[in-house]
């Protein structure tokens, strides 16, 4: 096989042997261009494989870890919750309104094809600097295009996060995460058996868009991505809608034996995988695949990446049944194929045989590396950081505190994201608790009186200073953030965005951030359910922060004991559970102030995390907090001033103790959450915290209208909530046009 | 033959799509260009040989379906 | 009393809409599928949000030819109370039940946020319970919600009262800022001739219980039950 045709493919020249030792014979072009997609990273996590094998994904609330196209963990009642999150980077940088929709069209398919009715969307999106050239734009269309699908299919936006890093200017990040809700004995596996069973096709029609979309999510940019342009797929968010309805409405009919839907690599991964959980084959002809262009080869229908399809396979004797409630929903269910029991994938057209593979050596079989890591060389000198130089340092001695705060209140990773989410809708369906934009998204699970808080979190800066704790911290902020809203934990997806694995120092920095990630979530109690990994992402050799996002689901019983962020009233005193330490490494104040990405991350105490987590789902429970809101991104100034923001003015006066003054108002240690309790509750709060070993003291009250805080007796900042949130509010609406008229 | 029909806005009504086009026309340098209007365009593939056949079903469909007579207008071109 | 939610390709509100009359309000309620031809004794005929026909072409221009809305024609035509939310006011818009048209928002994006709309009027089936003047607040979730019409139909509209609902600042005033969408006269929502057809772009369905943020949107609900059980008129 020419090796021009084979790098096209994306294939080594290894990867060929392998196939024509699995095949006896060499592959004919269809069954090449099959291998090509399946045996993709983004398809075959080739390189992600052996280290994503130690992550924990087992726990007595789980009901389907990975390698099904969702997860679900047990919520009580008989009732799941099916989730996951998936990347659509490359698409995104290439066309940002259809490379976001389709990434939100495709996740909501996971959730449905597992038999449950998604009810909500976060988001997780990082960027370049906003005042890089062609960043507003992209934040634009990246938007417009979750909201213009979101919307229309009627899934509410409920939360997410937004990152900017000249890091990600070449390469920006759009992870979705989908939640769903079915009962457990609705749950249905994209599985294909029981020989004879038709296997049908379902949704909009196949064309030329998207070929190689698999192959393109495996590989670097260069100046000829431009060219990739026809590959990005256009969504329908009205054809999805529809299937959807029927899916759901099949599913109820006991009808099915499984069910996929088509995304990556679309007709051949849904049969091979569909094939392959089932232990069977499947035998399907191109010729009977509805098509909206002419012409099209075996090679195109197999490889189109067309949006809006789901392959299905029904009972014997049930056809019918199918076929007439897909025509209800104005859809046409096309028998294209039947299940065999040679495991085989055979592709036929008009009858004559034009691909054979085993199924097994798609899947199951496919490449698995081990790929040379090592640390990267930048890694040691950049982890230094003299804190003490740098108090001493002019721009320090000079800074105000104040001056500090509103800074880091105006930079775009921090500030309101409500120019983002107010173009989400984020209340259709009639569940959700908390507005977007402060603190975990919480939507209630409708007929019980149960909610679910859901957060995704991620931190690049963190990860490349120290992949393996940057990642646990990745895993530790998402959960305490869904127990700030008084939720348990109950499981984890997560999204694994990295450079070329081909690298040893990012395959170093994957592995470790793996290793994080376990630990994290082993004693966190929050089993890996399912997720995505996407390699590749960077641009002329330079790669992006490594940086895992983890998407956490946790339940409250009781959607009435949902606890925000945001102050309640004056005269509550507010109290910090656990404590900060002299640490400012990775942080934003370090880059925000200073122009440094330096240090280490914070450290993670697991055990006092763990303790935390604990006592905040317990006291929502018991009604003793009125907020809570926990320290990240900025540290406790940032906190504070955050937590008088939309609360009609309500302001804060605190005092902390000694140490380094910077540090203390914006170091990022971790394990710390800002609460306000009412005054007769203090007592109980402070037992409750001394018997679960977290440390907790009354720093001030709420009241007046100011941001003041002291340290070490001294008043370090003073500012009027109103300039605080002024600055918070407007800085990422000013760099996009004012409305028309 | 084929018929195509142009949907605009009526004068009277206020385009903010079209301004924004203007606008960004007019910040490109572009000060030669007074007003944008933004409308729509369909080409329908029609059965009939008769272009007076076609001008008229392709009028009927607009005054039906395509175009909305309380804020557009709309003019047809048979070929 | 029975609600009839109409439910679309594309609705996505129709569930809202029939869990506040049903969940929350404790009425029956059903949903009736657009290609019915039968309203089922359905007492209130509700046009819930959504996308119907992914709004292609126009939001609403396709849905107003379903079979069902000659059902719905005829409902209203008897004098039988309707109204249309968001995605169904568009809907009767297209179909003539009501005047005048939606152009896209002003600001040319999707707005997901609570404002604040005040009655106009309290004689029409779904403002009976209401005072005059009285500010609810209510979520919308749009991108065609900015209303139009022409300068006549608008002047007529107002003289004869009926616009029913304008978008207003929490205490009440009529200002650009509080204009979510640059609508003709800060219009939310209107009624036909006969004052039995009402449409709206905010969400009261949205608005019904506290935990969701608002309960406001429950004085529309309840003012058509109020107005059906006074007046026990005969119905399809």
């Amino acid at each position: 096989m020419d090796s021009q045709v084979l790098e096209r493919h994306g294939l080594t020249a290894d990867e060929y042997r392998r196939i024509v030792d699995f095949l006896g014979r060499e592959p004919n072009m269809t069954e090449l261009g099959i291998f090509s997609v399946m045996w993709s990273e983004h398809c075959s996590y080739k390189s992600s494989r052996v280290h994503l094998r130690t992550l924990p994904t087992k726990g007595p609330q789980v009901l389907q870890g990975p390698g099904e196209n969702a997860g679900a963990v047990d919520i009580g009642d008989g009732i799941a919750a099916v989730f996951k999150i998936e990347s659509h980077n490359h698409p995104s940088f290439i066309e940002p309104y259809q490379g976001a929709a389709t990434g939100v069209g495709g996740i909501i398919r996971d959730i449905f094809t597992m038999g449950a009715r998604p009810i909500a969307l976060l988001n997780s999106l990082r960027f370049g600097s906003l005042d890089q050239a062609r960043i507003p734009r992209l934040l634009e269309g990246v938007v417009a295009g979750i909201g213009g699908y979101g919307n229309s299919i009627g899934i509410p936006t409920v939360g997410g996060e937004i990152a900017f890093e000249p890091s990600y200017a070449g390469n920006p990040l759009v992870n979705v995460f989908c939640l769903g809700v079915a009962r457990h004995t609705d749950i249905i596996k994209g599985v294909a058996s029981g020989v004879g069973n038709a296997v049908y096709y379902v949704g909009a029609k196949t064309g030329r868009d998207g070929i190689h979309g698999a192959t393109m999510a495996s590989a670097e940019f260069d100046d000829k991505s431009a060219e990739k342009r026809p590959a990005v797929q256009v969504g329908d968010p009205f054809m999805e809608k529809l299937l959807l309805e029927a899916c759901l409405e099949v599913m109820q009919t006991d009808t099915l034996v499984g069910i996929q839907d088509m995304g990556a690599a679309g007709l051949t991964c849904s049969t091979t995988e569909m094939g392959s959980r089932g232990g069977a084959g499947i035998e399907i002809d191109v010729s009977l695949v509805p098509q909206r262009e002419t012409g099209m080869t075996p090679y195109e229908i197999m490889l189109s990446e067309s949006q809006e399809r789901m392959l299905l396979v029904a009972k014997k004797g049930r056809e019918a049944e199918v076929e007439r409630i897909f025509e209800k929903w104005d859809l046409h269910a096309s028998k294209i194929g039947v299940v065999t029991d040679d495991g085989m994938l055979r592709v036929k057209d008009k009858g004559v045989v034009v691909a054979e593979i085993p199924n097994r050596a798609l899947t199951d079989e496919a490449p698995v590396y081990h790929r040379p890591m090592s640390e990267p060389e930048y890694l040691r000198e950049v982890q230094t950081l003299d804190l003490d130089a740098l108090e001493r340092s002019p721009e320090s001695v000079a800074l105000q505190p104040r001056d500090a705060l509103l800074a880091l209140l105006a930079s775009p990773t921090i500030a309101s994201k409500r120019w983002v989410y107010h173009q989400y809708d984020y209340s259709v369906r009639t569940s959700t608790i908390n507005e977007p934009g402060f603190g975990a998204g919480v939507v209630r699970v409708r007929g019980t009186d149960r909610a679910l808080a859901l957060s995704v979190d991620g931190n690049g800066r963190y990860c490349y200073l120290d992949p393996y704790r940057g990642a646990m911290l990745a895993v530790a902020e998402a959960s305490r953030n869904v127990a700030c809203a008084g939720a348990k934990p109950l499981g984890a997806t997560n999204c694994l965005n990295f450079g070329n694995p081909e690298r040893p120092g990012t395959m170093w920095q994957f592995a470790k951030a793996v290793e994080g990630i376990g630990a994290a979530c082993r004693a966190l109690n929050v089993p890996i359910t399912g997720g995505n990994v996407s390699l590749y992402n960077e641009t002329d050799g330079n790669a992006i922060y490594p940086t895992p996002v983890i998407g956490i689901v946790g339940l409250l019983e009781h959607a009435d004991r949902v606890v925000g962020r945001r102050f309640q009233s004056s005269g509550d005193a507010i109290i910090l559970l656990g404590e900060g330490r002299d640490e400012l490494g990775g942080s934003e104040y370090l880059k925000v102030v200073h122009g440094l990405v330096r240090g280490v991350p914070p450290a993670l105490d697991l055990e006092r995390e763990a303790a935390l987590q604990r006592l905040l789902v317990s006291l929502a429970s018991d009604r003793l907090m009125r907020s809570a809101h926990d320290c990240s991104d900025g540290g406790l100034a940032v906190t504070l001033a955050e937590c008088c923001f939309d609360t009609n003015g309500i302001g804060a006066e605190v005092e902390v103790g000694g140490g380094s003054r910077i540090a203390a108002l914006f170091g990022e240690s971790a394990s710390r959450v800002v609460i306000a309790a009412a005054s007769d509750d203090v007592t109980t709060v402070l037992e409750r915290a001394a018997a679960a070993n977290v440390p907790a003291h009354v720093i001030g009250e709420t009241g007046g209208n100011r941001v003041r805080i002291s340290v070490a007796g001294e008043t370090a900042i003073d500012v009027s909530v109103d300039d605080a949130e002024r600055v918070w509010s407007t800085a990422i609406e000013k760099y996009f046009a004012k409305r028309v008229a | 033959m084929r018929a195509r029909v142009f949907v605009t806005l009526k004068p009277s009504v206020f385009d903010p799509q079209g301004k924004t086009i203007a606008d960004a026309l007019h910040s490109l340098g572009y000060a030669g260009v007074d007003d944008v209007r933004q409308g729509k365009y369909f080409e329908l593939d029609l059965q009939t040989t008769e272009a007076a056949t076609a001008k008229a079903l392709a009028a009927e469909v607009a005054d039906k379906l395509l175009a909305n007579p309380v804020i557009e207008s709309y003019r047809i071109e048979v070929d | 009393m029975k609600f009839a939610v109409i439910t679309f390709p594309g609705s996505n509100c129709d569930q809202d809409a029939y869990h506040a009359a049903k969940d929350v309000l404790g009425q029956p309620a059903e949903y009736i599928w657009h290609k019915d031809s039968d309203l089922k004794g359905a007492d209130v005929v509700v046009l819930p949000g959504g996308f119907a026909h992914g709004d292609y072409l126009r939001c609403g221009a396709m849905a107003r030819f379903s079979p069902i809305m000659k059902e719905v024609q005829a409902f209203a035509a008897k004098g039988g109370p309707v109204i249309g939310i968001c995605n169904g006011f568009q809907v009767l818009l297209e179909a003539g039940l009501l005047p005048g048209a939606m152009l896209r928002n002003r600001g040319l994006k999707f707005r997901c946020e609570h404002v604040h709309i005040r009655v106009e009027q309290t004689d029409t089936p779904f403002t009976a319970a209401c005072r005059k003047g009285q500010v609810l607040r209510v979520p919308i979730a749009h991108g065609e919600g900015n209303y139009f019409a022409a300068p006549d139909v608008i002047a007529r509209l107002e003289a004869n009262r009926q616009v029913i609902f304008r978008y207003t600042t929490p205490d009440g005033r009529v200002a650009d800022e509080a204009n979510p969408n640059g609508s003709v006269a800060a219009i939310a929502g209107i009624c036909n001739d006969a004052r039995n057809v009402v449409g709206l772009m905010p969400h009261p369905e949205r608005a019904c219980e506290p935990i969701l943020g608002s309960a406001d949107g429950l004085a529309i609900f309840e003012s058509v039950v109020q107005w059906i059980h006074k007046f026990s008129s005969a119905t399809v």
